[in-house]
């Protein structure tokens, strides 16, 4: 067992070329799965890396490296359309967490309740791989493929987090539900991203994390609501069950599946307010 | 590859200073700051970033210690509480702030807090109470509530407190090293480098096993000193804090009960510990089916856990007085309800720990703990020794609740140092600190209670059925109380209180915060409501009809001629009920997913053990050098022992408390003043305490032919009153330095209970009640309580500060157990999925202290620790109720069972 602190990416590859290795950036997801116990892999530490702890603007694409953290992400200013994002990255577990837990880490560790993925969804984020193959970059609904399961191929990692120019006045918002407040892993959690004109929801982006292995879009519901009034979020029998037919919540100590799917209509309509009317509903 | 890119030592600025160390590959910033630089003001907690008592600054930033590779901290700057509080004018002055309102009370949460609002302050110096709660919620506290951490961070006036005796709001005397980082916890006093333990424990709730070679297997494990398993238990393997059913081995033999269960232990150096897993352990185990809940535990053919209990039942108790059948059978209106609670973890920040040592053929125990002799005694028939040869000395305690007062690693420690004849050290991780150790009883209540037209109760009839777990524990003392209070603090003529506990292959349930009684207060107090309601009578005014009254019996047929303060705590919350239900009902006029509501209920609880006697004894003595000490051997577990006791004490012998120099619990040099449980400790050990004084004071003015009220002045060797003056230095020391001293023992008077549970189980009694204002989301059925009012009759408040600490804590409990709290073993065994309330979750209080003064208390007071929680979950769901019209019946209520019930009542 040894503790690598690499430099580059390059030697980072070269580390992750060994058997029995495992990444590192914030070790938020990494130390509490040891259980108390002493490591039996090389850890592969990423964040002494000075480039991958940037986060900058690259022609039309926001770069978040792969070592920077929730707080860094928080502190970089952002327009509007990211606003779901920041609120997720402040609900992500506590300022400890935060200061040490990178966004990258979060897609990565791919638990189906990760708070960075539904918004990243709905801003069509994608994800960059770098490998002894050299660099590759896939949309994230491709990158994380069921609970603890990415694409990453073996000596493999991730580079950074890209995402797209959003549309022009795009505004978005998140709501978590937890059972308490900090420090909670996420019941239900919804993530939206929308425009709107004269009154009426020009596009809608909907991601729902933690009913289902993996966070989805509801495209049906996206579709449904181009073009709606905005005042027709008030009305509660706006997401129908074909909406969340993409859900497949499983009952658990923190809630029940019927439970998931009740609530996530509820934030749908509560997100989309909150981004478009600026507040609760 | 290249050796340089692997990380051997790391250097980086520990509070100021250039320091370097070489971890381990993957060594936690925690560890190597506890155990390789001696910074034990890191508190561990959990180990897995969920409680935040690691919380350290690094570049001044809060992180957790325990999650960060220590090579992380490479050229950075680390600062932990002791640094800052020594060189930082803004953690200073916050430390000033926390000891001023008691925001730390056992203290094991406090660096982590400190820390993180030291981060806060640096950059915002003023902040509003939400920008508090952002920086501290990723730092658990079981003690206090948050309110004061909340008031001291933000700096609002502390209680004024004049002088320092009895009724004054000092600050704790032993505060300062809580806030500085000093206090000295179970984990915190082993050398670094003693041997270490490991417990091997059952992963199955019902397991037989056999262990392979054992000799063998130590034999070839480089650093392996010792294993123990029964085979090296030299007494008796069984214990149990009620002698008659002492039950429980410290080692199972062949059969494990429930998952956690001890099997062995192996004692190693640090190194061998860090690589050694259970699974390399050489035990086979064979799953047997178990019984998990009291309805399988009791069926046909269910494996029976304890021989000499047929059907697993282990006790009953009950209560009955007149005829509560006849009574219901003529009511104008009857409530009926089944509830049903889960088991409640204590969840203290921290975990078990300590270590051992011989001193001679003596074994020393350094451990927290809530019962030093308890301990001792459960020593002297595991390990078949005499009590001159175990030793008991406490450390800091973070938090007990209950649980501690139970034997934990104490045996394995004894063993280990025992057999390899060294010191030996352990702390319990998280995970199996909450699978071992005892949890509060889930209970399935039925019960039916009747009112007439007048209002008045008409016939009570309860059934408690408690899930004891594998062994009995506290189980009967539960099953004991819950029929002696399960009235509630009210006028009951006609009553029949049965409880039941039955074995399980659960964790064993044992003593938490009410010994059963805030589960019965859960079904009484949730009754009276809808009995209210159906009389048409305000609900706070129905309780006042029926509260209990001097001169009345209780269902015990105990009448109290004074003291019972049940309606004045009542009428202190009038006009809070009244604007509270006003202010709900406006809000509630406008449509909205978001209902208010108020809820009362209310709480009694008795102070001491059950009809069996419970002895405290104080000890002081002046020494020739004038000093006064005092010999306080109430364990402080946060509560403030340490403080009320030494008032007490000074006040009675007539001197400022600052001035008595305290020497605390330690079996071989302090007597037994009993365990910190039942609420006893103000009002037994503080009445050893005053009399204690009293003596000591008496003595001092016969030698000075001085009157009663003569006031004492003590300078260097000497002792003054009336201008006569006494010359310590010419009087005899005894052995222990003392020139004069007193030794001072009370019992409280009871009387033993019958079969129909008639007797006088108590000398006293507490009271309270609560009003909760919650506002329920109602589309999520998430429930926010907004603010409480709290009436406590403490009889005669000693410290209000500890007071208000102890009120806010049991409500942060209270709280926790009513809307999110459930440990199901298997499944919840950690904090990140067993949650407790954050400071995001603990409304304001407002604390009404109500003096109805006993004439058993000292001055007057009873005790408290307990009453806090017992009205507050069913004050909640009272106010639940008001919002919404649905009654939650099983705890706890989570926003999908809330949720859940406001569905099935649209139906
Ligand atoms: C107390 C607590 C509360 C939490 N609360 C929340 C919460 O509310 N919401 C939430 O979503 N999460 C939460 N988490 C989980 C965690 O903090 C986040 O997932 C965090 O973003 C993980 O980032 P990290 O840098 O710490 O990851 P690490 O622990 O360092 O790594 C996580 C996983 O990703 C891999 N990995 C990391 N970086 C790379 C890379 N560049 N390339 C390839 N693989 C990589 C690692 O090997 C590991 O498998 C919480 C964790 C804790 C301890
Ligand atoms: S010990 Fe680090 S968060 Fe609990
Ligand atoms: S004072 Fe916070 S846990 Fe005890």
């Amino acid at each position: 067992m040894r503790y690598l602190r690499p430099a580059s990416c390059d030697e980072a590859l070269g580390m992750l070329s060994a058997p029995d290795t495992r990444i590192v950036a914030g070790g938020t997801d990494v130390y509490p799965a040891l259980r108390d116990r002493a490591p039996r892999f090389d850890m592969v530490d990423v964040t002494g890396i000075a480039d991958l702890r940037k986060i900058t603007q690259e022609d039309d694409w926001l770069r978040i490296g792969a070592a920077a953290t929730w707080s860094e992400l928080i502190r970089h200013p952002l327009p509007p359309a990211f606003d779901g994002l920041k609120a997720a990255a402040r609900e992500v577990g506590s300022v400890q967490i935060q200061n040490a837990g990178t966004v990258a880490g979060n897609l990565c560790n791919a638990s189906p309740a990760a708070d960075g993925v539904p918004p990243l969804l709905t801003l069509d984020a994608e994800v960059e791989v770098a490998g002894p193959e050299g660099a590759r970059r896939l949309p994230l609904g491709d990158f994380i493929l069921g609970p603890r399961r990415t694409a990453l191929a073996p000596g493999e990692m991730v580079t950074a987090v890209l995402v797209p120019e959003p549309p022009a006045g795009a505004v978005s918002a998140f709501a978590k539900l937890g059972s308490r407040t900090y420090l909670v892993i996420s019941i239900a959690m919804v993530s939206v991203l929308a425009t709107a004109a004269e009154g009426r929801i020009a596009e809608a982006r909907v991601a729902v994390g933690a009913c289902s292995p993996v966070a989805v879009r509801l495209s049906a519901l996206e579709a449904d609501l181009a073009g709606r009034p905005v005042a027709d979020l008030n009305d509660l029998g706006l997401v129908t069950s074909a909406h969340l037919a993409p859900l497949s919540p499983l009952s658990d100590v923190r809630g029940s599946a019927a439970y998931r799917v009740d609530a996530v209509g509820t934030l749908v309509r509560r997100a989309l307010l909150a981004a478009l009317e600026g507040r609760n509903g | 590859m290249d050796k340089a890119l692997t990380v051997g030592r790391v250097a980086f600025r520990l509070n100021g200073a250039p320091v370097e160390a070489a971890p381990h590959p993957g060594e936690r910033l925690s560890e190597v700051l506890r155990e390789r630089l001696g910074q034990r003001d890191v508190k561990i907690g959990c180990n897995a970033g969920d409680c935040g008592a690691c919380t350290v600054l690094v570049d001044g930033a809060p992180v957790c210690a325990c999650l960060m590779a220590a090579p992380q901290a490479e050229g950075r700057s680390v600062e932990t509480l002791g640094g800052l509080t020594s060189f930082d004018p803004v953690a200073q002055d916050l430390a000033a702030r926390f000891e001023a309102h008691g925001a730390a009370q056992c203290g094991i949460c406090t660096p982590g807090i400190m820390v993180s609002a030291v981060a806060l302050l640096r950059d915002t110096p003023a902040p509003d109470e939400a920008q508090v709660r952002d920086a501290l919620g990723g730092v658990l506290c079981r003690c206090t509530g948050y309110r004061k951490i909340i008031d001291a961070v933000m700096g609002t006036p502390a209680l004024p407190a004049a002088g320092d005796g009895v009724g004054a709001a000092i600050a704790r005397l032993d505060g300062h090293d809580k806030v500085t980082g000093r206090e000295a916890f179970g984990d915190d006093v082993a050398p670094p480098g003693t041997l270490e333990l490991r417990v091997v424990r059952s992963p199955y709730p019902h397991a037989a096993f056999r262990f392979g070679d054992l000799d063998a297997w130590a034999g070839a494990t480089p650093g392996v000193e010792a294993v123990l398993t029964a085979a090296d238990i030299p007494g008796e393997n069984r214990f149990g804090v009620i002698p008659p059913f002492a039950d429980q081995p410290a080692f199972a033999e062949e059969v494990a009960r429930f998952r956690g269960e001890a099997v062995a232990a192996v004692v190693g150096t640090p190194e061998a510990m860090r690589a050694f897993r259970d699974e390399d352990f050489p035990v086979e185990w064979e799953e047997r089916a178990p019984v998990m809940t009291p309805e399988a535990a009791l069926a046909e053919g269910a494996p029976c856990l304890h021989a000499g209990r047929p059907g697993n039942e282990m006790c009953k108790g009950r209560v009955a007085c007149g005829d509560a059948d006849a009574a219901l059978a003529g009511a104008e209106v009857v409530a009926e309800g089944s509830f049903t609670t889960g088991f409640v973890e204590h969840a203290y920040i921290e975990p078990e720990a300590g270590f051992a040592e011989m001193d001679g053929d003596k074994v020393v125990v350094h451990a927290c703990t809530q019962a030093p002799v308890m301990d001792r005694e459960a020593l002297e028939i595991l390990l078949g020794m005499g009590p001159e040869r175990i030793r008991i000395v406490p450390t800091g305690v973070g938090g007990g609740f209950g649980s501690k007062l139970d034997i934990s690693l104490q045996p394995y420690l004894a063993l280990g140092a025992m057999k390899t004849g060294r010191p030996v050290r352990l702390c319990y991780t998280r995970i199996e600190s909450m699978q071992s150790t005892t949890k509060r009883h889930p209970a399935e209540m039925r019960v039916r209670i009747g009112a007439g037209k007048d209002g008045r109760i008409q016939g009570f009839d309860f059934f408690g059925r408690f899930n004891t777990g594998a062994y009995a524990s506290w189980g009967p003392t539960v099953a004991n109380r819950v029929p002696v209070h399960a009235s509630g603090p009210y006028r009951v003529t006609d009553y029949r209180a049965v409880s039941q506990a039955v074995h399980t292959h659960c964790p064993p349930s044992g003593a938490f915060r009410g010994f059963g009684v805030p589960q019965a207060a859960i079904a009484q107090e949730q009754l009276f409501d809808e009995l209210a309601e159906r009389l048409g009578m305000d609900a706070l005014e129905f309780r006042i009809l029926n509260a209990l009254r001097d001169g009345e019996p209780t269902v015990c047929g105990q009448v109290f001629e004074q003291g019972v303060g049940i309606t004045a705590c009542f009428e202190a919350l009038r006009a809070a009920w009244a604007e509270e239900r006003e202010e709900a009902a406006a809000f509630n006029a406008a449509a909205g997913a978001m209902r208010r509501g108020v809820g009362v209920a209310a709480g009694w609880y008795g102070c001491g053990n059950t009809s069996l006697p419970n002895p405290s004894t104080i000890k002081a003595g002046i020494r020739a050098d004038g000093t006064v000490v005092l010999h306080q051997g109430a364990m402080d577990i946060g509560q403030g022992a340490n403080t009320v006791i030494t008032q007490i004490f000074a006040s009675a012998f007539g001197v400022p408390a600052g001035s008595v120099a305290r020497i605390g619990a330690d079996t071989d040099v302090t007597p037994d003043a009993g365990k910190t449980s039942a609420s006893r400790q103000t009002f037994v050990s503080g009445n050893a305490a005053r009399l204690a004084g009293e003596a000591l004071r008496a003595e001092v003015l016969r030698r000075l032919n001085a009157s009663p009220e003569a006031r004492l002045e003590f300078a260097p060797g000497r002792v003054r009153a009336e201008g006569a003056e006494l010359d310590l230095a010419r009087l005899e020391p005894d052995t222990e330095g003392y020139v004069l001293r007193a030794e001072e023992s009370y019992d409280p008077p009871t009387k033993p209970l019958d079969a129909d549970g008639q007797g006088h189980p108590y000398a006293q009694f507490g009271y309270a009640a609560h009003v909760a204002v919650v506002e329920v989301d109602t589309e999520l059925g998430r429930v926010h309580p907004l603010r409480f009012h709290a009436a406590h009759d403490v009889g005669r408040a000693i410290n209000p500060l500890l007071i208000e600490g102890q009120v806010q804590g049991g409500i942060a409990q209270g709280l926790g157990m009513a809307l999110m709290e459930e440990f199901i073993p298997g499944r919840t065994e950690n904090l990140h999925d067993y949650l407790i309330p954050t400071i995001g979750d603990m409304p304001p209080v407002t604390t009404h202290i109500v003096e109805v003064p006993d004439a058993h208390g000292p001055y007057g007071a009873k005790g408290l620790g307990e009453h806090a929680l017992i009205p507050t979950a069913p004050a909640l769901l009272n106010a639940v109720a008001h919002a919404t019209g649905v009654r939650i019946r099983r705890l706890p209520a989570t926003p999908d069972v809330v949720r859940a019930a406001i569905l099935e009542a649209r139906r």
